[in-house]
């Protein structure tokens, strides 16, 4: 088994005249948990969106435990094993909790039309396992208890717990979070940094995109920063901090 | 009031129907957004597949005939499923990015051809069911009903059952849940949209093949543009139980049988014997125009603008 666990080639994404994405390249080891910042329409959502399918990159591929993803085909994706978060929640706000966790088990299930017809035992059996795991999940994440409640009348910092529990039942080996501290208050991602450390120590590697930069620096390994769609540093994340092109990327104009 | 419970009564039988083919209509519409115009021709072929079958068995002669309607359900559903999912795949699939109005008017495109298709295979003329029931009446209240109409709200009704096991209680039925709620999300959840979508036009044309033979068994007749005004009254079920929604399909499509059926019943009293009960037609539109006015996502409709 290789270390590395994804390598991005050269991908380029263009949204008619606007380069969203130029030419990154980078790679993220296996067990690591791997930072993406840079300020905002830098090109980091795009990124996601190109890694897990939803959009097309023009240019470059990624491999990923030695496979190469196929552009648009999302269900795959998540096959591969490759789950995401995203920016703004979005839950199937009408089902129930812990249904939310279960559809995110379809990718590891078989049971199909002939067995959702005729209930034969394999499926039913099937059936029961995907509604226990989802329970150890939400245990996991935290909201057992509001495992029959509707998703939409979950308070917020549940609503991305559950994003979180679901990614994680589709049991993947290189898990997408973006931006799951946004709107959080302190306490709130106190928590979230204890589940992130936790779901890293049972051996899923993490990429995280994120403002919060106190979250960023305390969990990245290494972290890689974006401006204009281009890459401009990757690097541990005290270096990072130190260089000059980030800080401009930040702060705007030159550096005195 | 003997008419009140006899019309309820044919209204109950006539929506069992429409509550079929609205679902139908409602499954399709609550996972891709289209409406398909061409359902109520896909009902119509399941109708004539299942004459033309129940025909040559009664006239081969000797098979009994619980056998010589299972074979021609069979033979309808099985054709009609074949029917939705080529639909789909042809005429839908390669439209799925168009602006909306594309693969509308390709849903009309396709009604128009299933209709044309029918008449070179069927011919212009009205088809007679062949008699072999023996049609039992039986009277409670001074309103009679016969063993048909039993036979028509019975299986309608566990066919519905059946139908929200599935989609509440399985696994499949969540990745449709799902994929109507956030198509993407749940792909990235490893649901494969295509096939959730394929499935929708399959169970929903399975659906109209059983309330093609239910008609066709009711009324005793069938022809190439029956399924015309059929398909147009269970669109208007669908939408006054709020399209996209499954009980709201259910429960529109009861409703808007009893509706016409005393609407027919009464409009003769009502205009003094000016309209007869064959204005029937001008109930389930009356019900559309005022449901599009005042509450235009239907009874059970809450869901505008969720899609992501």
């Amino acid at each position: 088994m290789s270390e590395v666990l994804l390598e991005a080639k050269a991908v380029a994404k263009h949204f008619g005249g606007v380069k969203a994405l130029q030419d990154v390249s980078l790679t993220i080891r296996r067990g690591e948990v791997y930072g993406l910042i840079g300020p905002n329409g830098a090109g980091k959502t795009t990124f996601f969106n190109c890694l897990t399918g939803l959009y097309k990159n023009e240019f470059g591929e990624f491999l990923f435990d030695g496979h190469r993803l196929e552009a648009d085909a999302p269900h795959k994706v998540a096959t591969l094993g490759i789950a995401r978060t995203f920016q703004n929640i979005r839950l199937f706000g009408n089902m129930t909790t812990i249904e939310n966790v279960m559809v995110g088990r379809h990718v590891r299930t078989h049971a199909g039309v002939f067995g959702a017809i005729f209930r034969d035992r394999k499926t039913v059996a099937e059936e029961q396992g995907i509604r226990r795991r989802a329970l150890e999940l939400l245990h996991y994440v935290g909201i057992a208890d509001r495992a029959d409640d509707l998703a939409k009348n979950l308070s917020y910092g549940d609503q991305r717990r559950l994003e979180i529990a679901r990614a994680l039942a589709t049991e993947p080996k290189l898990l997408c979070l973006d931006e799951p501290a946004a709107g959080m208050n302190g306490t709130e991602t106190e928590g979230l940094r204890e589940l992130i450390v936790g779901i890293r120590k049972d051996g899923v590697t993490i990429l995280l995109i994120e403002h919060d930069v106190k979250l960023v620096m305390g969990l990245c390994d290494r972290v890689a920063v974006l401006d204009y769609g281009e890459m401009i540093a990757e690097d541990v994340p005290t270096v990072v901090q130190k260089n000059p092109r980030v800080i401009e990327a930040y702060l705007g104009g030159s550096v005195a | 009031m003997d008419i009140f419970l006899q019309q309820l009564i044919n209204g109950l039988t006539l929506g069992a129907v429409y509550a079929l083919v609205a679902l139908g209509y409602t499954m399709v519409y609550g996972i891709i957004g289209l409406i398909n115009f061409a359902h109520g021709e896909v009902v119509m072929i399941g109708t004539m597949v299942a004459f033309t079958i129940i025909t040559a068995l009664a006239s081969a002669g000797g098979v009994p005939t619980p056998i010589i309607f299972g074979a021609g359900l069979l033979a309808a559903v099985m054709c009609c499923m074949g029917l939705g999912w080529g639909l789909e795949r042809v005429a839908y699939r390669p439209l799925r990015h168009a602006p909306r109005l594309a693969p509308l008017i390709t849903a009309i495109g396709m009604s128009i051809l299933l209709q044309n298709l029918a008449m070179i295979v069927w011919g212009r003329n009205y088809i007679n069911f062949p008699q072999m029931i023996d049609k039992v009446s039986y009277e409670v209240g001074g309103a009679i009903f016969t063993n048909v109409q039993v036979a028509i709200v019975l299986t309608a009704g566990v066919t519905m059952i059946g139908l929200l096991y599935l989609i509440f209680k399985t696994k499949l039925g969540a990745a449709m849940r799902a994929t109507s709620q956030n198509p993407h999300v749940a792909a990235l959840m490893g649901v494969n949209i295509n096939r959730v979508i394929s499935l929708a036009f399959i169970i929903g044309s399975a659906l109209g093949a059983i309330a093609g033979l239910m008609v066709g068994s009711y009324y005793e007749i069938a022809h190439y543009q029956m399924g015309f005004m059929l398909g147009l009254k269970a669109f208007t079920a669908a939408v006054l139980g709020g399209i996209g929604n499954m009980a709201g399909a259910m429960v529109g499509g009861l409703l808007l049988g009893v509706i016409e059926a005393l609407g027919a019943g009464y409009i003769g009293d009502l205009t003094g014997g000016f309209l007869g009960s064959h204005y029937q037609d001008i109930f389930a539109f009356m019900v559309l125009i005022i449901v599009l006015m005042f509450r235009p996502s239907g009874l059970f409709g809450e869901r505008t603008g969720e899609r992501a």
